[in-house]
């Protein structure tokens, strides 16, 4: 592949001007491609070693906020309203509910709310 | 320092300001610390590339890789229009990670082993989404609740719980590294401490005391993985929250 770039850019040397348009773009475009590459062999290299130790450890906090923040928001309202028990039980499920979202969103599983809308329920990477 | 694990995250008062118009502004070991990341920071990249080089040398190249690590990754998960958010993102990387290193020394206190030093940095990303959201798109920011093609119905209920979700992303966001760093330290300092108090029991105590002894040396190489992997989940996750105010709905 690089031969025959290379090749091609030879074969256009004489005509001034746009040979050089062409050779910036092709080297703009080998230059995205490597830079592509490199950054996708940085994070597979990312995803080797202590990376399940991070990611089980990024699971549970996930999932541990969403309960502790329904819970709180739950136990705030009913403080201030006088509904109790009736605002922590409901927003702790909820909370409940917004966890287990958290988890399936942060591995990958549900598609963010963004691409949502166009691709259904199709099981997405998050970026 | 005392032997049991937990007093090393013990804050104490170097110099006690008290009740400057009633808060407690004492300058504390915490602080101390603070201000040496912040220090070795600064002095590190400035001094690295004092001399900028058109070949770079060992140490510039470090400052370099750490600048090209973290603008490919803010590029990847906000898109160049993300680059503008690039000094926070790159500042924090640095602070946590500096702050993190800088714990791993012996008798050194761990700045980010505090929640609330790490749930301050949360709020400061929080509260940058918020603000550049609603200062970018105005209401239409608050689409990012709403998913799209919802029944009527259930869109009460997902609202809610999209809120929970966002409201839960500080709160995790400074648990796992604080929960991170507290753990690793907590482990490190039991093993170690096992180490002396096996050895009391003569030759054969000594002769035991080998495996807690690898298995602190073991634990020492995974917390300067695990040092630099937080520092690397706090920016990831700070760039994907800022893509979210950059495009809260597309």
């Amino acid at each position: 592949m690089p031969g025959r770039d290379k090749g091609s850019v030879d074969e256009k040397h004489p005509t001034d001007g746009g040979d050089l348009e062409g050779r910036r773009r092709s080297l703009d475009a080998a230059l995205a491609a490597r830079s592509e590459n490199s950054a996708k062999g940085r994070k597979d290299r990312g995803s080797g070693g202590g990376a399940g130790f991070a990611q089980a450890l990024k699971l549970s906090s996930e999932f541990i906020a969403g309960i502790l923040v329904g819970a709180g928001i739950g136990y705030l309202i009913d403080r201030f309203v006088g509904t109790s028990p009736w605002g922590l039980v409901i927003f702790l499920l909820l909370g409940f509910a917004a966890g287990v979202l958290n988890v399936l969103r942060s591995a990958g599983m549900v598609a963010e709310p963004k691409s949502a809308m166009g691709s259904g329920d199709k099981p997405d990477k998050t970026e | 320092m005392a032997n049991d694990p937990i007093s090393q995250f013990q804050i104490s008062k170097i110099i006690p300001i008290e009740n400057v118009g009633g808060l407690d502004l004492s300058f504390t070991n915490s602080s101390l610390f603070m201000v040496a990341t912040v220090a070795v920071t600064s002095l590190f990249l400035y001094l690295t590339t004092a001399n900028r080089g058109l070949v770079p040398g060992r140490l510039q190249s470090l400052s370099e890789m750490s600048y090209e690590f973290v603008a490919s990754m803010l590029r990847d998960a906000a898109g160049t229009q993300g680059m503008r958010f690039f000094p926070l993102v790159f500042s924090l990387f640095m602070f946590v990670l500096i702050a993190n290193l800088i714990g791993m020394f012996p008798y050194f206190f761990t700045v980010t082993s505090s929640i609330i030093v790490t749930f301050a940095l949360a709020i400061l990303v929080i509260g940058t989404v918020v603000f550049y959201g609603f200062m970018k798109h105005g209401l239409k920011f608050l689409g990012l609740f709403v998913p799209e093609g919802v029944p009527g119905i259930l869109v009460p209920l997902v609202v809610a719980i999209e809120v929970i979700s966002f409201l839960s992303r500080p709160i995790s966001l400074s648990v796992r590294l604080f929960a991170n760093m507290l753990a690793g330290h907590i482990t490190l300092k039991v093993f170690a401490g096992f180490v002396v108090s096996l050895s009391t029991f003569g030759v054969l105590g000594i002769g035991g005391a080998i495996l807690p002894l690898l298995m602190a040396v073991a634990l020492t190489g995974l917390e300067f993985l695990v040092a630099f992997l937080q520092a690397y989940v706090f920016a990831v996750l700070t760039c994907m929250y800022l893509n979210d105010a950059l495009h809260p709905s597309h």
